[in-house]
């Protein structure tokens, strides 16, 4: 498996620790024997949470913790939106765009974030602490607009609140949600 | 019309997300009451009585999809809770299992007593971790109190349940897909038959059931069928979770009995409070993004003339000609300043992005449509696109494996059904229509 290591970031970087194996190991106890790939979103999941993306790296060692073919997990990795397959910011503001958050002012929040924050969508600012991204429907549609962080969702949102959630953040304030 | 509560009854007792609380309230009594006193048929048997119908948008009988579950020799069968609510307008199950998480837990270890599952698995969007922390903490509860585990209430029944989270994509809301997800690979729908209930979960017969469905359980065994079946109208009996969003003075979760009118569920004052910002109401997609939408005049009633109601024939009234589907439940409202080109352009964007890719009809067709009403939406679309639009649409519908290719097409076809004057005018106007909104729609289109 050894050959699929095409594309290492940064050598060592997205090593996994013996606790993190660990964590995974238990996710893949949730399964029958034999039916342990089951445990693969929970354990990107995990991943991601540890290093911010996944990296080919990531996936590798993923891999060899279920006991698949990389390309097992690359194409999972691939087709799941909450998955970011590059490096983003420490903290990714996932902002829904979908009709019922549009009805109460999403397409202006999303305009009005990248403002404060000088970046475009998709992108991150210079100090690496934020990236502003947009998401189909996040399910709290009576609760717009909102925005979903580090599995944290911060609702009905306004300029102010943003102003105010921005500098939380950047103080550290706001801790992940949980996984 | 009285305003019966069987699914958040005990909302607002303190501490309810916890099991002391929820067992104080009567939690539990129905599955003590299945497992000492019933057999497993006879829990079926009073779902099919309720009536009861899957709340997750199908509206297929519940009762009906159970008894359609193999039951070979020494294979073993699983219940599969879709918490992947990701239909846009809908965030009742979010909320159900938020407040209340122990109804879920006792219907999933209630309905698999039924099914004869001895694993049950709950798998709920990834965008909903705190929602899974809640009822991963109400599942160890119940472990701890023996209402899972082994041998409960003493019955010789036992029973595991897993919770799991998904990653990210709307389409693990359809039945096979989230089969394929929960076995660890992409989301792709599989083609039917076989169905899950012969082959499922790990090619095991398998019973998938959305979570305001699961819960609808507990109240059905509490009371039994009959009386859940008293509430409602004909066949859309019981009470209903709508998730309520748009432009509304209080949107937001409510369980209705099944019959409420759609007039005193957007203006009453037990529910929506009307139209924001006393505004008038210009639109309404009853039943979450993929159901057709509704001008204000067909709202509220029917092309016939008749009173409008929450149910699952009354929205459906006049077919896709002048109705819509009760659906999901999500139950969005625009008001007069909202843009139908707009809006549908962003419905379409959202299907053109959550296909999985499998059926050319819908990979390519959500795309070109998107692009199509984008092209309206900014003023630069042809009065030729309108219909270019309608023909794509029947090429998706009904060619592809999964209904998200017509959830993509019929939002599109009503939208030009209902509002034809307004994409007209975004391509006679098309300065005008970037500086204001259409407004109301003058005259019905619809005799």
């Amino acid at each position: 498996m050894k050959e699929s290591k095409k594309v290492v970031t940064t050598e060592g970087t997205t090593q996994f620790s013996a606790e993190l194996i660990a964590k995974m190991e238990e996710a893949k106890n949730c399964f029958p024997e034999g039916k342990e790939k089951s445990a693969i979103l929970k354990i990107l999941h995990l991943a991601q949470a540890e290093f911010g993306w996944l990296s080919v790296h990531s996936m590798d060692q993923i891999a060899e913790i279920l006991r698949v073919e990389p390309i097992e997990v690359y194409e999972v990795a691939t087709f799941y939106t909450m998955f970011h397959l590059e490096p983003v910011g420490k903290y990714v503001f996932e902002v829904c765009r979908t009709g019922p958050c549009m009805l109460v002012g999403s397409d202006q929040l999303i305009e009005y974030i990248g403002h404060k924050l000088n970046i475009g969508i998709g992108e991150t600012t210079k100090d690496g602490l934020f990236t502003l991204k947009t998401a189909e429907c996040l399910g709290g549609c009576g609760y717009g607009p909102l925005l979903q962080c580090r599995h944290r969702f911060h609702e009905h949102l306004t300029p102010e609140k943003i102003d105010s959630l921005i500098e939380q953040y950047q103080r550290g304030e706001i801790k992940p949600g949980a996984l | 019309m009285t305003n019966r509560k069987l699914l958040l009854e005990h909302l607002d007792v303190p501490g309810i997300q916890g099991i002391d609380a929820y067992v104080k309230h009567g939690g539990y009594a129905s599955l003590k009451k299945a497992l000492q006193k019933m057999s497993p048929d006879e829990v079926v048997e009073e779902v099919k009585k309720s009536g009861l119908r899957g709340r997750g948008g199908a509206g297929f009988p519940t009762g009906l999809k159970w008894s359609f579950l193999a039951k070979p020799e020494g294979i073993p069968r699983y219940l599969v809770c879709n918490a992947d609510e990701s239909e846009p307008g809908t965030f009742k199950d979010r909320y159900l299992m938020e407040k209340i998480p122990h109804l879920l837990v006792e219907g999933m270890i209630l309905s698999s007593y039924a099914l004869g599952a001895k694993t049950s698995y709950i798998y709920i969007r990834g965008e909903f971790m705190y929602v899974l922390e809640i009822l991963q903490n109400a599942i160890n509860e119940a472990y701890a109190k023996g209402y899972l585990g082994k041998n409960i209430f003493g019955s010789g029944f036992d029973h595991d349940l897993v919770i799991t989270p998904g990653g990210g994509a709307y389409i693990c809301g359809e039945e096979t897909a989230l089969l394929e997800s929960l076995e660890g690979k992409r989301g792709n729908p599989r083609i039917k038959p076989p169905f899950p209930a012969v082959k499922g979960l790990w090619a095991s017969p398998t019973v998938v059931n959305n979570v305001e469905s699961i819960a609808a359980v507990v109240p059905i065994v509490r009371d039994g069928g009959d009386a859940y079946a008293s509430i409602g109208i004909g066949k859309s009996t019981g009470t209903k979770l709508v998730s309520a969003c748009g432009n509304l003075e209080r949107p937001g979760v409510y369980e209705i009995e099944l019959g409420l009118s759609v007039e005193e569920f957007i203006y009453g004052d037990n529910y929506c409070r009307g139209i924001a910002k006393g505004k008038k109401l210009k639109a309404c997609v009853p039943g979450g993004s993929s159901v057709p939408i509704l001008p204000h005049h067909l709202v509220t009633k029917t092309a016939a003339g008749e009173q409008r109601l929450m149910t699952y024939e009354s929205l459906a009234d006049g077919g896709f000609q002048s109705g819509s589907m009760l659906g999901s439940g999500g139950f969005i409202v625009f008001d007069e300043d909202q843009c139908i080109v707009r809006n549908t352009w962003n419905f379409t964007r959202f299907y053109a992005h959550e296909s999985c890719g499998q059926c050319s009809p819908c990979r390519e067709g959500t795309g070109w449509m998107e692009k199509v009403l984008h092209r309206l939406e900014t003023g630069k679309g042809h009065l030729r696109d309108i219909d270019l639009l309608a023909d794509i649409n029947k090429k998706i519908e009904g060619n592809t494996i999964c209904p998200l290719g017509d959830a993509a097409a019929w939002p599109v076809a009503a939208a030009i059904r209902h509002f034809r004057d307004e994409f007209e005018w975004h391509v006679t106007h098309p300065e005008e229509a970037q500086i204001r909104n259409y407004g109301l729609i003058q005259q019905p289109l619809v005799a």
